[in-house]
């Protein structure tokens, strides 16, 4: 019982952090709330398809940004996938970055796009990191035979 | 029988009076019974009343206590007893010598016994037409009588007296009552011989409006016939080897008959007009396509008379409307018809524009009061033409039917006459108002018309068949059976939409691009999401393409756009004009999916009161 009731505390606080960190957002809530016993996985499901997303986006804009003639079109249009998909899941620092790399790619500022990219790239491995981590937590509190507090 | 020995006694007695006179309604019995239980409570040898005649100068003997069928003896009304009577409330003393209190023959060799009499006051009857009592300039009073035994000695004490003053009240309110009563059934009588009069010419109206409008389907409908036959005929004849006198028979009939059959449609549509049984057919339609369509129509002719043509719509113009299509478009070819018709060279313009609210209130069209709402928005169209022209004077007679005044009139006009007429009360029903503008002859006119249409959106909606599981004030919580299409190119996105929607109960499909999108569509689908800032995807043009997959109004499902956009790109008027019914920014959370679908769930179920 001790157990169970220290990893509660610790996923609790863990989440705790990630919001005041702004990792997480209000949206991360809306998609705890959509997982019931008929979708038990929801959350894990979609964060997954973030991430394949993500990765493919991310290779993308790398290649995109690595042309002789850049066409800033279509690396907007990247990004403006990756702002919607991080938005989706409330990855707040993920999209605060994606909004100023449309800028600057309205701009068509090669620099101020590649810096861009550099900086979500960053933010992106760090949100993984936690959400992996959180899983992580979670599975362990259902092993010890605890459940998630809503 | 017993006299009269107390106070209390009085007082009872009064009561019982007052009981006796007040439970009947009828005059005659209010009347008798007075005296009835006067005389017995009394003991009175006699008690008469005497009413006012219809000259109201003479007192007329009207009832007795013993006589059965008392003769009708009249006094004059301004006898000094009489007038001292009346001036009094209490009861008089009077001499039994005197005109009123001789009742009894006089026969009576004893002593007769002490007479009172005291005043009854009447109503004021201008206040009711009581056809048998007449009108009186001042208080009008009866006058009763009562007689004490002769040879009995008795005399009238205080507390009799009483009774009588109270007694004679008493019969005046109760009287007073019966006269109310008299008159408020008078009135009920009147008042149902008047409805069942009313109802009679209804219903012969009724008859008369359907024998017309039976008479005019059948006409109409045999008329159409033979000039059915005639225009074919007429047609393939133009199509055969003529010689040019033949040929311009040929064109001459075919024109006539065309003419003929308009008017006859013209007629028909009239008489529906007029008498307020035509109604419009509202449905949301394309109201770009309907200018186009007028334009396609009239080019023809327009290009053989070497007129040209322009249309200008404006850019806030929508795409959708709701409206009489069928008539707005009859409408705009009458107004454009008459430009090419009385044009002989030159230009027509055609423009339409919506109406601002602070010109909606038009100087030229001073009782033409427009409110501008959400639901609605105000059409101009404006058709100029450098045509004949009209006098100033002949401007008010143009709408009125059949006028045709000569200056219009060329040979080869033809017009029907009826047509601005129609168009004019079409404009009407929908809430409008048209004019023409001139600066007289050889310089060109404008008709321009204004009408109201609606704007496609919830309030027009009604598709769901369904009662929801739960009372719809309280809030749907679950949406069973709702399907919904969620048209995305994110799969994150798609996924999320997803399972907010499976969340709340609804049937979902997924797909991630356009032709997707309007394959899968189907009527089935009550909802669907479109994700409208995805680059690459035009989602008004979606929209658009969405609504004209369906033809019934019934299947079309609503749509509603999501946008990740903080610019306000998508606007209220352009969702309107490409008929989105419904804006909500990603990410969307589980509470605003609800109230929006509960919000449509209510409005589709229960139309919106405007």
């Amino acid at each position: 019982m001790d157990g169970v009731a220290q990893l509660q505390k610790q996923l609790v606080d863990f989440t705790d952090s990630l919001f005041q960190e702004g990792f997480l957002d209000e949206q991360f809530n809306q998609l705890q709330q959509l997982q019931d016993e008929s979708n038990p996985d929801f959350v894990v499901e979609v964060v997954s398809l973030f991430f394949e997303d993500s990765e493919r986006l991310l290779n993308e804009l790398a290649k995109a940004l690595e042309q002789k003639t850049i066409d800033f079109r279509k690396v907007d249009a990247h990004v403006h996938q990756f702002k919607g998909s991080s938005s989706s899941i409330g990855a707040q620092r993920v999209q605060k970055v994606c909004i100023a790399f449309r800028n600057y790619c309205e701009e068509q500022n090669i620099e101020g796009c590649l810096k861009c990219l550099q900086q979500v790239k960053l933010e992106y491995s760090l949100v993984k990191n936690k959400l992996e981590t959180l899983f992580k937590i979670e599975k362990q509190l259902i092993a010890a035979g605890g459940s998630i507090p809503t | 029988m017993g006299l009269i020995r107390t106070q209390e006694e009085t007082g009872r007695h009064v009561r019982m009076l007052t009981h006796e006179i007040r439970s009947t309604l009828d005059r005659h019995t209010i009347l008798k019974t007075t005296l009835v239980e006067l005389g017995r409570t009394l003991a009175l040898e006699e008690c008469a009343l005497w009413m006012p005649t219809r000259t109201g100068l003479e007192l007329q003997l009207s009832y007795t206590l013993r006589q059965q069928n008392p003769v009708e003896y009249t006094v004059p009304i301004h006898l000094p007893v009489i007038n001292q009577v009346f001036s009094s409330v209490r009861a008089v003393k009077i001499s039994h010598s005197s005109p009123v209190a001789r009742l009894r023959p006089l026969a009576v060799k004893y002593m007769p016994g002490e007479v009172v009499a005291i005043r009854v006051p009447l109503l004021h009857l201008s206040n009711f037409q009581i056809n048998d009592w007449p009108e009186f300039p001042t208080k009008p009073y009866a006058l009763m009588v009562l007689m004490l035994p002769s040879d009995s000695a008795r005399q009238w004490h205080d507390h009799e007296l009483e009774l009588v003053e109270v007694v004679a009240d008493q019969v005046a309110v109760a009287l007073s009552h019966a006269a109310i009563l008299e008159e408020s059934m008078r009135a009920r009588d009147l008042l149902m011989e008047q409805n069942v009069a009313l109802d009679h010419a209804r219903r012969e109206a009724e008859t008369a409006i359907r024998a017309r409008n039976d008479f005019l389907a059948v006409m109409n409908h045999e008329m159409r016939t033979p000039m059915h036959a005639m225009i074919a005929l007429s047609s393939l004849l133009q199509e055969t080897k003529l010689t040019p006198e033949q040929r311009l028979m040929v064109e001459t009939i075919l024109r006539s008959s065309n003419l003929l059959d308009t008017l006859i449609n013209d007629v028909l549509d009239l008489s529906r007009l007029e008498d307020g049984s035509l109604q419009l057919d509202v449905e949301t339609f394309n109201l770009h396509a309907v200018f186009k369509e007028v334009l396609n129509l009239i080019k023809p002719v327009a290009s053989v008379k070497k007129l040209m043509v322009t249309l200008n719509l404006a850019q806030e113009l929508p795409v959708y409307a709701v409206g009489d299509e069928k008539r707005l478009m009859q409408t705009m070819l009458n107004v454009v018809g008459n430009a090419v018709k009385f044009s002989k060279e030159g230009s027509i313009s055609i423009a339409a524009f919506v109406e601002k609210s602070e010109s909606l209130r038009d100087s030229r069209a001073p009782d033409f009061f427009p409110v501008p709402s959400d639901n609605h928005f105000y059409l101009r169209v404006q058709v100029k033409d450098s045509g004949s022209g009209i006098s100033p004077q002949d401007i008010p007679k143009i709408f009125t039917k059949f006028s045709q005044t000569q200056s219009l009139v060329t040979r080869n006009s033809g017009g029907s006459g009826l047509g601005l007429a129609i168009s004019k009360r079409f404009v009407n029903l929908m809430g409008g108002h048209i004019w023409l503008e001139s600066e007289g002859i050889g310089k060109g006119c404008t008709a321009t018309f204004v009408v109201k249409l609606g704007i496609p959106g919830l309030s027009n909606e009604s598709k769901f068949p369904f009662a929801p599981k739960v009372p719809a004030n309280h809030g749907q919580t679950d949406f069973p059976g709702l399907k919904a299409l969620v048209m995305d190119d994110s799969g994150v996105s798609r996924m999320v939409t997803e399972g907010l929607l499976v969340h709340l109960g609804c049937e979902v499909t997924t797909v991630s691009s356009s032709e997707e999108c309007l394959r899968v569509v189907s009527h089935e689908h009550h909802v669907v999401f479109l994700d409208v800032c995805a680059p690459g995807i035009d989602g008004y043009e979606l929209a658009a393409n969405i609504r004209e997959k369906f033809t019934r109004q019934l299947e079309k499902p609503l749509i509603i756009a999501l946008t990740g956009d903080t610019t306000d790109k998508v606007t209220k008027e352009n969702c309107a004009r490409f008929g989105i019914n419904g804006v909500l920014m990603k990410p969307v959370s589980v509470d605003k999916m609800r109230s929006t679908l509960s919000e449509l769930w209510t409005n589709g179920f229960y139309t919106r009161p405007s």
